[in-house]
């Protein structure tokens, strides 16, 4: 990983982001707002957060959580666990039992990607929790939701797998006003865990989300990630995973839904530390209106990390002329006996399928969902789970 | 001239690569309600790009006449509005819709036409009664509902699925664009089965074809003769087994 910090421009924004996180860390002096000069940020511009002058948030009561929550589908099992504005909804959350609270504790401050140095200046403790060895924990829903007018939070999990344990987490983000939601999440998975991390990015119109996933994976662990990205002005979803010992595997895949003027980004760092190991991306983008949509997905394969297996395929579906994507695969592969594929494609929608549909009688608008939730297929059919694929399916058109 | 299907000087262009080029030059037909008519002619006639017109594909260019069914201006319906009135177009190349389940695209279009006519909807279990019915009669079997619309489809399947939509779809307007191309002599049965079950007073077709064969299994009323987008001669079904014997010759020396 490049050595290269955070440089940009300095404004309102970051003087009262520095204010506020004074008092617990000189991280951000220093430091600027990435402008597009920063390669990471070219296509992804934080003008819309540089305007504005965050606020400490004040926290959300139970019947506003609950309301906020509805506005999404979400699992009906499994336990909850919600934050509101940045708080802990106690009255509303519970833990699987077996799963054990944790402390919070030091991470790598990631100090080149701007979502965790921002995270890292004004952090605080979100949800640390710890499955203990080959304990099935079953789901979990995690819900941040956010309501408000010029309010930031910036929220640090902690994801600790035994060895051999297992957890479904659907990962809900949903609210309503102007805000800044920047969670970080740490995720270490022990020999033969397995994590199925389902997301669904559901922000206001007018909110902005910087999420930082950093993710360990040890020997025959799995990683299973998928993230609806299908709001906010400007969402940026970015992994950084590390395959830590052999026959680790890893899922970054995704779908993103982006209309109006909004810009949704999925980022990644699919890090091949160790020999043996699978990693598979699928990630596939609609775009209507003036919409944007970013994928940066690099695949770093490590000189000892022979016998790598890695793929990642990226496909964007553009339904207006407007519309724009920008797509950027990196491979940097140091190891000699790899097997690595990548491939990019975008695209309309085909006339004739569409008239094909329509002369069977299905109007226009219908038969255009119908193309373009089939052009979303098989990226949905990666979530494993059946109940959650449903539900974002619900969510993709919404 | 009937109240049913009227097709007055009908004048259609494609554009080719940045120039205009015009296929139909002036077609006059008339299908009376209840009539299957065919229509024969050689490659390049304009007999697809009429399929075409009469159901709404946004390549073609109508540049002069009319055509109207059921009193209506059919040229200026969206084609979804002309299959709710009842026009269906089997396809000479049935189009393959990956990622989306046969049952399912069944399922939208038949409750899509049924809405538009202002019928209730089919529920799942009612559909999947309906649909179970007419796949047996056509002899598909159920595996092909749960696969994606036509695709990894034989080319006899794909025009038994044309076939069941026609079924499902109850046209009172069918227009078969060579759907006998390519076809065995089980899948053609089958095909002129499917027009022949929906034959009543109330139900037209109109075949389009390269051979006569098909029409030894759909006898139509009336058989037109197509060239350089003209139709150049009409008459009964004589007139197919003329074309088989002797060729379009004579009817291109009659109409030069």
């Amino acid at each position: 990983m490049s050595g290269q910090s955070v440089a940009g421009q300095t404004s309102a924004a970051l003087d009262a982001f520095v204010e506020r996180a004074a008092a617990r860390s000189t991280v951000l002096a220093g430091t600027g707002i990435p402008t597009r000069r920063v390669e990471a940020w070219r296509y992804t511009p934080l003008r819309s957060i540089t305007e504005i002058v965050w606020k400490e948030a004040a926290p959300l009561d139970a019947a506003s959580a609950k309301n906020l929550l509805d506005k999404i589908a979400y699992p009906a099992n499994g336990h909850l666990f919600i934050f509101g504005n940045g708080r802990e909804v106690t009255s509303l959350s519970s833990l699987p039992e077996n799963v054990l609270r944790t402390d919070a504790e030091a991470v790598d401050p990631l100090e080149d990607r701007f979502s965790a140095v921002l995270n890292g200046a004004l952090g605080r403790d979100g949800l640390s929790i710890r499955v203990p060895k080959n304990v099935d924990a079953g789901l979990l829903t995690l819900a941040t939701l956010h309501q408000g007018s010029a309010i930031s939070t910036h929220l640090r999990h902690r994801i600790v797998l035994e060895e051999g344990a297992s957890l479904t987490l659907f990962d809900a983000n949903v609210g309503e006003g102007e805000y800044l939601s920047n969670p970080r999440f740490d995720i270490i998975l022990a020999e033969g865990a397995r994590l199925r991390h389902v997301k669904h990015q559901s922000e206001a119109e007018n909110a902005a989300h910087l999420a930082i996933i950093n993710v360990e994976v040890q020997g025959n662990a799995e990683y299973d990630s998928f993230t609806l990205n299908g709001g906010g002005a400007v969402a940026r979803h970015e992994v950084v995973t590390t395959l830590a010992a052999p026959h680790a595997l890893v899922h970054v895949n995704g779908v993103q839904v982006v209309n109006g003027t909004r810009l949704n980004d999925l980022t990644s760092m699919i890090h091949h530390a160790a020999p043996d190991c699978n990693s598979r991306q699928t990630v596939k983008t609609v775009l209507s209106d003036t919409a944007q949509g970013v994928f940066q997905g690099k695949i770093l394969v490590d000189r000892v990390a022979q016998k790598t297996d890695g793929y990642q395929m990226n496909q964007a579906l553009l339904l207006s002329e407007k519309a724009q994507i920008n797509s950027k695969p990196e491979l940097e592969i140091y190891a000699d006996d790899v097997k690595c594929s990548h491939g990019a494609t975008v695209g309309a929608l085909d006339d004739e399928q569409l008239f094909y549909l329509r002369s069977r009688g299905v109007p226009e608008a219908e038969a255009r969902d119908i193309l373009v939730t089939a052009f979303l297929t098989d990226a949905l059919e990666l979530v494993a789970d059946e109940a959650l694929r449903e539900l974002l399916l619900k969510g993709l058109f919404s | 001239m009937s109240d049913f299907l009227n097709i007055c000087g009908l004048q259609a262009r494609i554009d080719a690569d940045g120039t205009p080029k015009d296929i139909l030059k002036g077609i006059d037909l008339d299908i009376p309600r209840g009539e299957v008519h065919a229509i024969m002619g050689p490659n390049g006639s304009g007999k697809s790009t009429l399929s075409y017109v009469l159901s709404g594909r946004e390549d073609y260019e109508v540049t002069g006449g009319s055509a109207t069914f059921k009193g209506q201006d059919l040229l200026a319906l969206d084609p979804e509005e002309r299959a709710a009135l009842g026009v269906f177009l089997a396809f000479q190349s049935p189009v393959e819709l990956p990622g989306v389940n046969n049952a399912n695209f069944l399922r939208t279009a038949v409750n899509a036409v049924r809405r538009a006519r202002g019928e209730d909807e089919l529920d799942a279990i009612s559909f999947l009664k309906t649909v179970r019915a007419e796949t047996k009669h056509l002899s598909m079997s159920d595996e092909m509902l749960k696969r994606a619309v036509n695709v990894g489809f034989s080319g006899g399947e794909k025009k038994r699925n044309e076939v069941l939509q026609m079924r499902l779809l109850q046209p009172s307007l069918a227009i078969l664009d060579e759907t006998d191309s390519g076809l065995d002599i089980d899948a053609l049965r089958i095909v002129a089965e499917g027009v022949n079950s929906l034959r009543s007073p109330d139900f037209s077709a109109l075949v389009i074809t390269h051979h006569q064969r098909l029409l030894d299994y759909i006898v139509p009323d009336r058989v037109h003769v197509m060239a350089k987008g003209r139709i150049i001669h009409s008459g009964g079904p004589e007139v197919a087994k003329i074309l088989e014997k002797q060729g379009y010759t004579q009817f291109l020396e009659a109409a030069a």
